[in-house]
């Protein structure tokens, strides 16, 4: 067969590089990266730089891997979402197939190398961590219950976890607190998201509390664990990975994010459409920046811990 | 008799992408390269005839 026989499809359908590397979820990607990372430098064992930058780069293609299995599985709802049919299964750019053995060969790849650059325990809590993803929030309960979100928030979750593990090859209170942070603010993040990106998930047929219980259910959840979040959040300043930086950047910006879930708390939906949802997107990009100074307060803290000025010795 | 390569429009299409994937290739070659030069100069590392001796 010659490769003029073989020319299927149009240029503007052909992938491109870069099409497979939005399969891998980029933007998910770069969180894994960073609460890795911050996993990783907030445990008390050194790891050599290139063995800490493998480790990192071997989560985020087990995180790319989770992605990419997530895309295969979900490309009938992807169709229909306003938010994901421009991704590559949607667009025709790449067949469910390619993007299965994508999947696939990344998650072996990147389990197995994890385990070969940094230790047992590490391969298999990335390995753990691509299973949950997959089969147990995308295959199982992304479709069947409300509480998707919050289920599927521990995926997301352990990376830090991961981090640590790989340095340190044993297990510690202080990661999962790492972890029960991210898990905690996954729904008020999603939630908001849902809240704004109105029939996206109804049309799809996903089961979001906002279409299963409502709006005004959604508002209240959305402050409920905003609330816990707060509550564990400013606790975690007083652990081993706090200190005095963290605790300053955890009062004020939960202090932001409750006032945030609190505005969301007091208004209906005539409201929220009169702004055009403008409390429910600017709680969303605060949440962003909410997980992202957390994270850069712990790891302000443990690099701080060889000179003497970190955590509260 | 000409010996111009045979080229297509589905060379050009494509051409990023090989690039591409040449270059995470060849990233991967030298992280496992660097990380067996680590591994072995970090003394965690022991030869089986020293391992033998050892026990």
């Amino acid at each position: 067969m010659s490769d003029v026989s073989y020319n299927s499809g149009t240029s503007e359908n052909e992938a491109q590089f870069g099409d497979f590397i939005e399969l891998l979820k980029p933007r998910v990607m770069s969180l894994v990266v960073f609460t890795a990372f911050v996993g990783l430098i907030a445990a008390p064992v050194p790891v050599h730089p290139l063995i800490g930058f493998c480790a990192i780069l071997f989560i985020a293609l087990g995180g790319g891997a989770s992605g990419a299995l997530n895309m295969w599985w979900d490309a009938d709802i992807d169709r229909i979402m306003r938010r994901t049919r421009k991704r590559p299964i949607p667009a025709g750019k790449i067949s469910k197939e390619d993007t299965m053995a994508l999947g696939c060969a990344l998650a072996g790849m990147s389990v197995m190398m994890l385990c070969l650059a940094t230790n047992l325990m590490a391969g298999a809590m990335l390995a753990f961590t691509i299973f949950f993803y997959v089969v147990v929030y995308s295959m199982w309960l992304k479709r069947a219950t409300p509480q998707n979100i919050v289920i599927g928030g521990a995926a997301g979750a352990f990376p830090p976890v991961i981090g640590w593990l790989a340095a340190t090859g044993s297990m510690a209170v202080e990661p999962w607190l790492m972890f029960a942070l991210v898990f905690m603010w996954t729904p008020p993040h999603f939630w908001a998201l849902a809240l704004f990106m109105r029939n996206d998930y109804d049309d799809a047929g996903v089961p979001m509390l906002t279409v299963t219980h409502g709006r005004p259910t959604t508002r209240r959840h959305i402050l409920g664990y905003t609330i816990v979040l707060a509550l564990l959040a400013v606790g975690a300043a007083f652990t081993e990975i706090g200190g005095p930086i963290y605790l300053v950047v955890a009062v004020v910006m939960n202090l932001a994010f409750l006032l945030g879930a609190w505005r969301i708390w007091r208004r209906d939906e005539v409201m929220a459409e009169a702004d055009n949802y403008a409390a429910e997107r600017g709680f969303f990009k605060l949440s962003l920046l909410y997980l992202f100074l957390h994270f850069l307060a712990i790891l302000a803290e443990a690099l701080l811990k060889p000179l003497g000025l970190g955590g509260w010795a | 008799m000409s010996f111009k390569k045979a080229t297509h429009e589905l060379h050009h299409r494509r051409l990023g992408r090989n690039v591409g994937l040449a270059l995470v290739l060849i990233a991967f070659i030298g992280i496992v390269f660097g990380l067996t030069v680590v591994k072995v100069t970090s003394g965690a590392f022991e030869s089986p005839s020293v391992q033998q001796e050892g026990g």
